[in-house]
């Protein structure tokens, strides 16, 4: 059932399954080929408007499958640039493309020193893969 | 899988979406023997059915089925329940998976009369072929002429070699037949219809689909839009009381309910969002009610849910709000069910939701 994904070793991962890909000051928010495998069918993103301030650790918006809602939580803090409108019209794109096409939302970050506090892609994959297991 | 009342169950095989479209448009299996079955035999065993159950089970003939309710006194749901009459002496029941004990206490407790009540769920496996090639794909491993089957009517008659209760019902709003077999058969009938559906492009269909099909066909679904604090007339299922045929349990109760306060009613959402269970429902800007099921709908494309209402606002084209995540998002109630299938041919008996 579980295709194998290519986890981008320039991404940071957290345990919440989201990811974030930073370059320099400015990072790209999504969730994880596994979340989206373990949701199903996304039917709807609920997303933060530019301007907004997230901070690490908090929901910044929601991703819903047909059966329920899941909150996205930010692995950095910092201030939403730009929202995936795409994404919020074809919220299908999200299971096809997860890493790439089915971004949620780019930041400017404000402490770019958070980013060592995640897991490699190495790490990650060591995670899902003990949590599938359990 | 999800650990669904004890049952370890898929929530999907491929995709919801996808499934649910093989039901609307081809064909879908699913297992559901996790539901639960209760038997009562004996003499007076049409007396107990027609005490314990809301519909008039002395109206049933042979070889024939209906839906119906277990109510407490007070007039709340036990649960809902498919009556199958096999004989003057003879009714088998399908019951929820999470209630057949409780179901079968209650029956029990009140059986006064010259009547078995029997826990059977052991015996039976079922499986639902469901959608509009369901009939073909079956017809390719049974002698029964599944075709002069009428909806909500049964046959016991072999699939292959194994003995089976065939019975044009379901859960999906879509013809169909429910299926009954002894446990230790349903392997090899399952892998037997997945591959007489092929050449339709059956697909095997999990929980998720099970409920966003009954939720498009407005079938109520227990511990959503009935539970012991709901009355058939709330639920707009007074079509399956027959306040008329005598004594029977919740009655009384349901006397002094007609007419009631609050009302089931589906809508659909117009702002961004989706309107699930248990949140609240606002008008005017004030709590009315709350939803009880609510998803997006496959095959109209739109977000929809059933909620409770006031009696006096649950018609089609009232405004409302939905409070998604402490924010209210626009929506309208509509009438139901969502989703009817179209009628393909004379033979067919009945809509989504035969009232027979």
């Amino acid at each position: 059932m579980e295709q194998s994904m290519n986890y981008p070793n320039s991404y940071k991962y957290t345990k919440e399954h989201e990811w974030v890909h930073a370059e320099g000051e400015q990072a790209t928010i999504g969730v994880t080929d596994h979340a989206q495998e373990e949701l199903g069918d996304i039917v709807f993103i609920d997303l933060p408007q530019p301007g907004k301030p997230i901070a690490k650790g908090q929901s910044f918006g929601s991703v819903e499958s047909v059966k329920a809602v899941s909150d996205v939580y930010a692995p950095v803090s910092g201030t939403v640039i730009e929202d995936n409108e795409a994404l919020k019209k074809s919220p299908e794109t999200l299971n096809r493309d997860p890493h790439d096409g089915g971004w949620l939302i780019k930041v400017k970050l404000s402490d770019p020193a958070e980013l060592n506090d995640l897991l490699s892609a190495e790490e990650y994959q060591t995670y899902i893969g003990a949590e599938k297991s359990e | 899988m999800v650990d669904f009342g004890g049952w370890n169950m898929p929530v999907q095989y491929s995709s919801i979406i996808e499934e649910h479209n093989a039901v609307r448009n081809a064909v879908g299996l699913f297992d559901v023997s996790h539901m639960g079955e209760i038997e009562i035999r004996g003499p007076e065993a049409l007396r107990l059915a027609d005490y314990v159950a809301t519909n008039h089970a002395a109206k049933l003939k042979t070889g024939q089925a209906h839906y119906s309710a277990l109510l407490y006194g007070h007039g709340g749901f036990v649960d809902d329940i498919l009556v199958h009459k096999i004989s003057e002496t003879h009714f088998f029941i399908c019951v929820n998976a999470g209630n057949q004990e409780k179901d079968f206490e209650h029956i029990r407790a009140l059986n006064r009369f010259d009547a078995e009540v029997e826990f059977a769920s052991e015996h039976y496996a079922q499986l639902a072929i469901q959608g509009p090639k369901a009939l073909a794909t079956l017809q390719k491993l049974t002698g029964a002429d599944l075709a002069a089957i009428k909806y909500y009517w049964f046959v016991d008659h072999a699939v292959l070699d194994v003995p089976a209760r065939i019975a044009r019902t379901g859960y999906t709003g879509e013809d169909g037949f429910e299926i009954y077999v002894a446990p230790n058969q349903a392997q090899r009938l399952w892998d037997e219809i997945l591959h007489a559906g092929q050449e339709f492009g059956i697909k095997p269909c999990g929980l998720g689909a099970r409920n966003t099909l009954r939720l498009e066909a407005k079938m109520a679904l227990y511990g959503h839009e009935i539970t012991a604090s709901i009355n058939p007339f709330e639920a707009d299922l007074g079509w399956i009381v027959k306040m008329g045929k005598g004594d029977f349990v919740g009655r009384e109760a349901l006397a002094k309910a007609q007419g009631p306060a609050r009302k089931l009613v589906g809508f659909e959402m117009i702002g961004r969002g989706i309107g699930r269970d248990g949140y609240e429902v606002w008008m005017n800007g004030k709590p009315a009610g709350w939803v009880t099921s609510g998803g997006p709908s496959p095959t109209l494309n739109k977000n929809i849910g059933l909620a409770y209402l006031p009696a006096t606002d649950a018609t089609p084209g009232a405004r409302v709000e939905i409070m998604i995540r402490n924010a209210p998002v626009e929506a309208v109630t509509v009438a139901t069910p969502f989703y009817r299938r179209p009628k393909q041919t004379p033979d067919r008996e009945g809509g989504a939701w035969s009232k027979a």
